[in-house]
């Protein structure tokens, strides 16, 4: 009761309480689960679900989703790859900024679809979700870019580490989390996010402009997920137009979901976003360990989605149950 | 009567003269876009005249286009499913399985419908009586269901047994039996809605559940029943698809989902609810079958095809809701 | 007073919606430093008017100057530039922000990506509240905070803003007594700061309580300015009224039958409470009061639609429980709810399908329904209702208001009801239909149907009913058979008294 209650009044706390638990339960069967050789597995699991984690976050805190973070990453580590095929000489960091550049592209076109046609985020992103991947095979030639293509220093840079033997692509990722934390904590298009997803209707009486506000987030989505396409690359050191990032937008919202952000807007932080994303990886690096198969990754995700609604819902209650008290 | 002559200067708004009723619809939309792609894909190849060459295509997809009918049906009473593929791929998988160890046809079958039906259910609870938004819940049970597949079947393909094998290669009366099925469901369902209580109910829970209550509809049980239907015509479908690939893998119709809800918009569906006809539908389903196969004709990547369907998902909606805000005074 | 400089002057102020007035020529001027009550019927422009200050509508016609000065309150943010808030009833708030945010929220200079100061943020937020008094975690979370907190909130909000005019649109109407004096005195404390307050209510014994100048509205216009001390409540009253009662007479009075509907110690916690009455058949029984009042609550109760927790309702002289509509629909009841295009309509669908909604086994005895029988009995019904349109088959929301009413009152006799409750139901409709509807109504009662009819206009209560009852803040205030009733004693009746609401 007292775990429940916890989870309800804190759903940090509540995360981390699960993390806790279960890594001991899990450790108490498989010690060899609790040494840093597993800390840095769970951690390497995790970075690309991380910044996908963020984007789909803020994207969620509008009261809108995002189903098309898995096509974005795989057009634009596409793009980049492409590109370090036809200019093999090129200077290797810029995969970066295009990658970044081809996902605002895309995202800005969710964006503008939503708020150009007052369509449901929903099924433009389902659309999208096609489209993305179906432009990803075009520009391919359906081929995959292969390990001789991506630059070795881009490959090396998700292993080595500047600092404390922690790897780039972990710091990235906490990086952006970081980022993620000061735009949605102090800046105004944070909070203004946080506002126009708790009261759609109330947003513009209170002078927030709602479709600027709407097109940078959907714009700031496909970045990350672009950011999260050249990470893929340097990550798996090839990139496969019909595998890279696909399901990956399912991951991304199962970690949101469970890290307490709301699917009625208004609601998330980036703490709890970043423990959901530590727990499902977590739970992936524990697999097989338990000799479980690696295939009930995804019953689990989807399970926990439908838990996670249920528990977001039960919140919602008690919050109108206290409100009418106060009142009567 | 009082005498109301006094204030006959009132405006009566004039109705929509017949062609403009009968023309300005998304079906009539559909129906002139069928035409022009058959026209298209003819003068690609010849082929096309074909008209085996058709319906054999047709049973490529006829399975998702049965499910599609009952989706109609879902989206108009104002919910949505995106599960119902991953509701084919689970149902197939747990009937192969279930077959596979042992238990006689007859019963396997009911035990994919039951788990069909129980997937309906789940839709139903989460999205009925917990009243949370049917289009996060079913994403939800599309990750869920693809998963337990997933988790059922691993990464091999389970085989049924030759007997079961082969429904595209039924003709009844030189139709593959499959498109006879999608007749069949599409003329039912097209009576359902257009010619019975329950289905005028749909059209009026879709467009103003409160309005329905307070005229005595119970908009929660026939919702449940939609639900209930779609999980159960998903685990036939899917059984359909398993008896025609001759096994079942966990991503069977994988990603299906956008095709169904293609086929729905593209028939004029109204994504809000309240509107939409099964005929709509069913030139939709004929008028992919013509693009797909017309764009396989034409030697085009499959995966431009995958482009094809994203950017006609957006367009419809957008032309479905152009054409439904200007008929609306 | 008079000595007072003048804050806002309004000219000529006038509104449609859809070309029918709400507010003609409304000239008013409020000086700074005056707490100002706006009194008037339901319907009467109070709000239409604030809102118009407020910048959530824009004036068809008018000009308004601020501090003499003319200005142009094109939005609600123009609005908050130029000092004035607005107070809803239910104040607008962002649930899930903390209350200091509620506080700031879109008044903060910078772009985008500028910084948010949150100390200095918190520190306001808490300087505001204390100067109203209040004691609040400003860094709460608005959901699951009390009506009365929130619209602390919203005061320290306009505060924040330094408004010159804070408008309250019934603020009271939810608050305790304690919370109440709470307000009045935060109001007294703004007025002495030089603060103009506009303070909508229906509770007399509050605006003498409070304000130093009242105007009362009366379909659309401005009636009357006064100071509190030179008018006394009888005549308030009156003028509220007013209007020359130009009667309708009811044709014939119906023989008044056997017990069609009893109810008995009905309530509803937060709607209404020990609701008791009797209607016979042949019986047309009036519902009056002020705009909720929870008249509407007693009838969604009776129908099912949102049951009441306690009390017996029988029918017949039987005893019934009624969950849900369609049980209400099968004992005889049938219900034309107020809010039309929200309960009422099918907007895009035919008006033959909105005609026969209520009738499934009518329309389709085999289970398919039959196009003859339904067409046969929907024009039937248009004939006998004499509803205008062109086509049956003609979307219903591109009728007139009238005859989209006149509709769903076909769609419920089609059932062949018992017992009819009728919520407002001319409202929003134009003379020549109304007289229409009065003309059905009686002839309805005549046909030894039981009627009940809420209505907010006093002439239509007068003259259409047999018994009059009048409802006020959930509970039954008075019952008035036709002879004795006057449009004074029900609106005494109607207006909520301090005392008796405890």
């Amino acid at each position: 009761m007292t775990l429940l209650r916890s989870i309800f009044l804190r759903r940090e706390a509540g995360i981390l309480v699960m993390i806790v638990i279960f890594c001991a339960v899990v450790g108490l069967y498989k010690p060899q689960f609790l040494t840093g050789q597993s800390l840095r597995i769970v951690l390497l699991l995790t970075p690309l679900i991380m910044i996908g984690a963020m984007a789909q976050m803020l994207v969620l805190i509008a009261r809108h989703v995002d189903l098309s973070i898995g096509s974005m990453l795989g057009f634009s580590a596409m793009v980049v790859g492409l590109m370090y095929r036809e200019y093999p000489d090129i200077y290797w960091l810029l995969g970066f900024p295009v990658a970044i550049l081809t996902g605002a592209v895309l995202g800005l076109g969710n964006g503008l679809l939503v708020t150009l046609f007052r369509l449901p985020s929903i099924i433009v992103t389902l659309g999208t979700l096609s489209l993305y991947r179906g432009l990803t095979f075009i520009i391919s030639d359906a081929r995959q870019i292969n390990r001789s293509v991506i630059p070795t220093e881009l490959k090396v840079m998700s292993r080595t580490s500047p600092i404390f033997d922690v790897p780039w692509i972990i710091l990235i990722a906490f990086a952006i989390a970081l980022m993620t934390f000061v735009i949605a904590r102090h800046t105004q298009l944070g909070r203004q996010t946080y506002a126009l997803g708790s009261n759609p209707e109330a947003a513009p009486l209170r002078g927030i402009d709602v479709t600027k506000v709407t097109l940078i987030v959907f714009t700031l989505a496909g970045a990350l997920s672009g950011l999260a396409g050249i990470l893929y690359a340097s990550r798996w050191g090839f990139v496969n137009p019909s595998n890279t990032g696909a399901g990956f937008e399912f991951q991304v919202i199962a970690a949101v979901v469970i890290g307490g952000v709301s699917i009625n807007g208004g609601v998330g932080t980036v703490m709890g976003t970043v423990l959901g994303v530590l727990l499902l990886g977590c739970v992936a690096a524990a697999l097989p360990l338990l000799g479980i198969p690696g295939s009930t990754q995804n019953a689990i995700y989807g399970a926990v989605i439908l838990i996670a609604l249920l528990i977001d819902r039960s919140v919602r209650q008690r919050g109108a149950i206290s409100m009418s008290r106060t009142t009567s | 009567m009082t005498d109301a002559s006094t204030t006959q200067t009132r405006k009566l708004a004039p109705a929509r003269p017949t062609w403009h009723v009968v023309l300005v619809r998304p079906e009539t939309m559909t129906f002139f876009l069928l035409i022009f792609g058959l026209v298209g894909a003819s003068y690609l190849s010849p082929f096309f005249l074909d008209m085996n060459y058709i319906l054999r295509s047709f049973t490529l997809t006829a399975e998702m286009s049965i499910v599609a009918l009952v989706l109609t049906m879902v989206v108009i009473s104002g919910e949505i499913d995106l599960s119902p593929a991953a509701n084919m791929a689970l149902s197939a998988c747990i009937f192969a399985w279930v077959q596979d160890a042992g238990v006689p046809m007859p019963l396997s079958v009911i035990v994919g419908l039951l788990a069909g039906l129980a997937m309906g259910a789940l839709n139903a609870f989460m999205s009925i009586r917990m009243q949370l938004p049917s289009i996060i819940v079913t994403i939800g049970t599309l990750i869920f269901f693809r998963g337990l597949a997933q988790v059922l079947a691993g990464d091999r393909s389970i085989r049924v047994p030759d007997s079961f094998i082969g429904i595209n290669t039924v003709m009844v009366v030189g139709i593959p039996l499959p498109v006879v099925i999608f007749f069949i469901v599409a003329i039912i369902l097209g009576l359902v809605l257009g010619a019975t209580v329950i289905g005028r109910q749909i059209y009026q829970i879709g467009t103003n559940q409160e309005a329905a209550l307070h005229a005595g509809i119970n908009a929660k049980r026939i919702k449940v029943g939609l639900f209930l239907v779609l999980g159960l015509v998903s685990a036939a479908a899917g059984m359909m698809a398993a008896s025609r690939l001759g096994s079942v893998r966990y991503d069977l119709v994988l990603g299906g989902e956008l095709q169904m809800v293609l086929m729905a918009m593209l028939g004029g569906t109204y994504i809000f609810g309240g509107r939409g006809t099964i005929l709509g539908t069913f030139l939709a389903a004929w008028l992919l079958v013509i693009a797909s196969t017309g764009m396989t004709v034409a030697n085009l990547l499959p995966a431009i095809q995958l482009t094809v369907l994203g950017i006609l998902l957006i367009v419809a909606i957008i032309a479905t809701n152009f054409i439904y805000a200007r008929t609306q005074r | 007073m008079e000595g007072l400089p003048m804050l806002i002057e309004a000219r000529g102020i006038s509104k449609q919606f859809g070309g029918v007035d709400v507010l003609s020529d409304v000239d008013l001027d409020l000086h700074a430093g005056e707490i100002h009550a706006l009194l008037g019927e339901n319907g009467a422009g109070k709000s239409t008017f604030a809102k118009i200050l407020a910048g959530i509508h824009r004036p068809t016609r008018g000009k308004l100057r601020l501090n003499g000065q003319p200005v142009d309150v094109s939005s609600p943010i123009a609005a908050q530039k130029l000092g004035i808030a607005l107070i809803h009833q239910e104040p607008i708030s962002f649930p899930d922000l903390s209350v200091a945010e509620n506080i700031v929220m879109g008044r903060q200079a910078g772009g985008l990506l500028s910084r948010v100061p949150w100390a200095k943020i918190i520190a306001d937020a808490r300087r505001y509240l204390d100067m109203l008094g209040v004691s609040l975690d400003v860094t709460r979370p608005m959901r699951g905070l009390s009506i009365a907190n929130q619209q602390m909130v919203e005061i320290a909000r306009s505060l924040a803003s330094d408004s010159k005019l804070i408008i309250m649109d019934e603020p009271t109407a939810p608050l305790t007594p304690r919370e109440v004096d709470t307000l009045f005195n935060i109001a007294r404390r703004l007025r002495e700061e030089g603060r103009t307050i506009i303070f909508i209510s229906h509770r007399l014994e509050e605006v003498r309580m409070l304000c130093d100048r009242v105007t009362i509205f009366r379909d659309g216009a401005h009636i009357a300015t006064q100071t509190i001390d030179s008018i006394s409540d009888d005549e308030i009253i009156k003028l509220m009224i007013g209007r020359t009662l130009k009667k309708y007479m009811r044709k014939h009075m119906a023989a008044i039958g056997e017990t069609a509907l009893e109810v008995s110690n009905l309530s509803l916690p937060g709607a209404f409470e020990d609701v008791s009455f009797t209607l016979r058949r042949g019986e047309i029984i009036g519902l009056g009061g002020l705009v909720g009042a929870g008249r509407t609550d007693v009838a969604r109760a009776l129908f099912g639609v949102a049951p009441a927790a306690s009390g017996q309702i029988s029918i017949g002289g039987v005893g019934a429980t009624i969950n849900k509509p369609s049980e209400a629909i099968e004992l005889g009841l049938s219900f034309v709810p107020e809010d039309r295009a929200g309960h009422g309509i099918f907007s895009t669908l035919s008006v033959e399908h909105n005609l026969t909604a209520a009738i499934p086994n009518l329309i389709a005895p085999s289970g398919f329904i039959s196009r003859k029988r339904e067409h046969g009995i929907s024009s039937q019904a248009v004939d006998d209702l004499s509803i205008r349109l062109a086509s049956l088959r003609q979307p219903i929301v591109e009728l007139s208001g009238g005859n989209q009413q006149k509709a769903i009152l076909a769609r419920w006799l089609l059932t062949e009801p018992k017992i009819l409750i009728l919520d407002e139901p001319t409202r929003g409709i134009d003379i020549g239909v109304k007289a229409e509807f009065y003309d059905m109504i009686g002839d309805l009662a005549e046909a030894g149907r039981a009627i009940l009819l809420i209505s907010s206009e006093l002439p239509e209560l007068l003259s259409l009913c047999d018994r009059i009852l009048v409802m006020s803040e959930g509970r039954i205030t008075a019952e008035f058979p036709r002879e004795t009733a006057t449009q004074e004693s029900i609106m005494q009746a109607a207006v909520p008294r301090t005392g008796m609401a405890a």
